[in-house]
């Protein structure tokens, strides 16, 4: 596929970043605000809760990270306006603030001496506004370089590694020439093939960070494990699908960053890439923990390989799914957007797999809905680093 | 029809990309890399996603595969049985 002068419909945001949807959510600070969120999106159709379970006494990294992640998704351009709510409303003030500063609508209520139902009436009134206005809005033809694009496989098996990552890896090469914004992660399924990924990275800069993302999890592995971490990293469906270690799952993971690309810059979880180029973010490799961050960083659309057929979605980031495995085509079909079963009966070349999700990724960034998104998969999981105070 | 995958030449085993793999089976190989064929017979029924040994392990060898070490063999393999995790073992944490 010839991608010079593509081009794909999105909504310009206020801050000139393009989104490929146009939700209006209601997003709660803490488990305390849930239920006053989704009885607001009960109350204004097209407008969208994202209930989780923190966001009460966090303290250090791990409050910063709660911050950036719910600041992050309300920031992303796949959303066009954000109503905040929380118990404080201190806190949902500072959290609506810092989505206000990229131009877009915000709204903050806070719960405390108002109770449920007037803050229910208040943030449903301004909810109402915004979807009413956010249905106005169009999209514009923009070019390839407007997208952001992250990947992220789940419930891999062997058939990941030798099909559907390798054609994640073929689309994001001939997505870089042409300035994409990339993403991949997973920073303990690099185990065994780290060097691979070190090699790859742009310079010593770079290299020296990625190396110490990458020792600083595997510290945490060694204090923590009780055994050789076999059911979890690989996981028993991985297991179920041939996998036998953690060597195995990470050298199939590392075909999704292609033969070309280099890694030009690397990311703390939920931090938004400066520029241009490929980018790893240390993460966790548990499927919604990482597409949620990955939505948190500002990526409008997600590769998403799987052997054995992890369902995942996310609420704001369309997920389009792929497999190479013929059994998960044939008991999961609803589940998976482009099926490169082909490649492993040499039907397919990994140009035309390639090929055929990037085709998948024009429609969806045009506007079709992936199956994650027509099945309601909305996962919204944040990532914790350690206790509450 | 293509009954397992190789990913280079060198690596010691391939993946079964077909259901119904049954001992005593003959089965065609393709080496997606260098694209070549090979064939192997099963030694045992092996399930879609799992692997064949190309060759013979003893306890204590290296498996290769993507041309890289993903693992130690824990129980000697002979060529064409199934190779797992009850054979191969991590040699990370």
């Amino acid at each position: 596929m010839n991608l010079s002068n593509s081009t794909f419909f999105g909504y310009k945001r206020e801050n000139g970043r393009i989104g490929v949807r146009n939700h209006v959510l209601i997003l709660p600070v803490d488990d305390l605000s849930n239920a006053v969120a989704q009885a607001v999106e009960n109350n204004v159709k097209g407008a969208m809760a994202l209930p989780h379970p923190y966001g009460r006494l966090q303290f250090g990294a791990d409050l910063d990270l709660h911050f950036r992640t719910l600041i992050g998704t309300g920031s992303n351009p796949n959303v066009a306006a954000v109503v905040v709510i929380c118990i404080e409303e201190t806190w949902a003030k500072k959290v609506a603030d810092a989505i206000r500063a990229t131009g877009k609508p915000v709204a903050h209520f806070g719960i405390e001496l108002h109770g449920d139902h007037d803050t229910i009436m208040r943030a449903s009134r301004a909810a109402k506004e915004y979807v009413q206005w956010a249905s106005e809005l169009r999209r514009e033809e923009r070019p390839l370089k407007d997208l952001w694009v992250s990947t992220k496989c789940g419930e891999s098996d062997t058939t990941s590694g030798c099909g559907a990552n390798p054609t994640v890896g073929n689309a994001f090469d001939k997505l870089y020439p042409h300035g994409v914004t990339l993403l991949f992660g997973e920073t303990t399924e690099l185990t065994g093939g780290e060097h691979l990924v070190a090699a790859r990275c742009r310079n010593d800069a770079v290299r020296k960070k990625f190396q110490f993302m990458f020792d600083r999890y595997q510290q945490l592995v060694e204090r923590h494990k009780t055994s050789d971490l076999m059911d979890s990293q690989p996981t028993k469906g991985n297991i179920a699908g041939g996998l036998t270690t953690i060597e195995e799952k990470a050298l199939g993971n590392i075909q999704k960053i292609g033969r070309k690309c280099m890694v030009d810059g690397v990311l703390d979880k939920a931090e938004t890439p400066e520029g241009p180029g490929l980018w790893f973010m240390d993460s966790s490799s548990a499927a919604a923990e990482m597409v949620t961050l990955c939505a948190a960083a500002g990526f409008t659309v997600h590769f998403f390989p799987t052997g054995q057929c992890n369902v995942i979605g996310n609420p704001i980031l369309p997920v389009i799914k792929l497999t190479a495995n013929p059994r998960t085509v044939r008991t999961m079909s609803e589940h998976i957007d482009v099926d490169v079963s082909g490649l492993l009966r040499k039907e397919l070349t990994p140009d035309q797999a390639g090929d055929k999700l990037l085709d998948s990724m024009f429609r969806t960034a045009n506007g079709r809905l992936t199956s994650a998104e027509a099945l309601g998969h909305r996962e919204f999981v944040l990532t914790r680093l350690y206790e509450s105070a | 029809m293509i009954h397992f995958v190789v990913h280079e030449e060198g690596d010691g085993v391939g993946v079964v990309v077909v259901e119904g793999v049954k001992a005593g089976q003959e089965l065609n190989g393709w080496i997606m890399e260098d694209d070549k064929d090979l064939k192997v017979t099963a030694k045992s029924d092996i399930p879609i996603g799992h692997k064949v040994a190309l060759r013979d392990y003893r306890e204590g060898d290296t498996v290769i595969k993507y041309g890289v070490d993903i693992g130690k063999v824990v129980q000697p393999i002979r060529k064409g049985e199934h190779l797992h995790v009850h054979n191969v073992k991590t040699k990370r944490w």
